[in-house]
């Protein structure tokens, strides 16, 4: 039908984004770009029969951590900072190296891909799990009660983490005056 | 031409390796932090992919995990930035090279 030019704007979408993300000078930029990558990485999971996780991506991802991120780049005034341009010497090499490194990735990647034998099934074809929010739950619930569990004393570990680093500045200046 | 599980992987893998070069080319602690986030997104991506082509739910549960894992980190991450901020007045990391202060 017409899954592959759905999916071809998204992915076009999708990598444009990230592009204009990695090379924007102005940080609050980057980081609206990646909001906009988020969003369409969302719809490539309402694509893939995955609206619970479509949904908990835009609550989280593009709703409260850029939204962290923006409180942060707004605080430090980071938006005016130097971008990738002006670069020195030796940051020219680095970016050459880097640029050939991430080349020789994608080329290992892409070998691999067209040099295997393809499932040849189309994504769209394949039986839809059932992959609603109950489902969801109860394979969370019966097979992976323990990284549940540890997942909520890692966001307390957090928690706890952001308040000493926050705290931490005030009392000292409690304890010089 | 149909969409096969080969066209997410590349495409996961395209954006992983944008991500990739960005933590290596870029000055800015923040934007580093930000590519970190689109490589951990491209993964998700891959793990869904996955889901959807296997039948198994248990993909998208540990996208569940690894979103919940990013934010825990994230939150970290930048209270250590804005921490470093305060002392150093800079977060290119060219410049947060000393072990002390």
């Amino acid at each position: 039908m017409g899954t592959p030019l759905v999916f071809i704007i998204l992915a076009i979408v999708a990598i444009v984004a990230a592009i204009m993300m990695v090379t924007s000078h102005n940080a609050v930029h980057s980081a609206l770009w990646l909001v906009l990558n988020f969003s369409t990485i969302a719809v490539f999971y309402i694509v893939l029969n995955a609206p619970f996780i479509a949904m908990v991506q835009i609550t989280v991802y593009a709703g409260a951590i850029m939204v962290l991120f923006l409180f942060v780049i707004m605080l430090l005034g980071a938006e005016q900072l130097r971008g990738p341009g002006g670069a020195t010497g030796g940051e020219r090499i680095q970016r050459f190296v880097a640029g050939v490194l991430g080349l020789l990735l994608l080329a290992a990647i892409g070998l691999m891909l067209f040099t295997t034998e393809g499932t040849g099934t189309a994504v769209a074809s394949l039986p839809t799990l059932d992959s609603s929010p109950q489902a969801l739950g109860f394979a969370l619930f019966e097979n992976y009660v323990f990284p549940f569990e540890v997942t909520g004393i890692l966001l307390i570990a957090a928690i706890i983490g952001v308040a000493v680093f926050s705290l931490r500045k005030t009392k000292k200046r409690g304890e010089q005056a | 031409m149909t969409v096969t599980v080969e066209w997410y992987i590349a495409l996961s893998v395209i954006l992983f390796t944008i991500g990739a070069v960005g933590v290596l080319v870029r000055r800015n602690a923040i934007i580093i932090f930000m590519c970190i986030e689109m490589m951990l997104n491209s993964a998700n991506l891959l793990f869904v992919a996955f889901a959807r082509q296997l039948g198994d739910i248990d993909g998208q549960v540990l996208v569940f995990f690894v979103i919940v894992v990013a934010a825990a980190e994230v939150a970290v991450g930048l209270a250590l930035i804005v921490t470093i901020f305060r002392t150093k007045r800079s977060i290119n990391i060219d410049e947060i090279n000393l072990m002390k202060g």
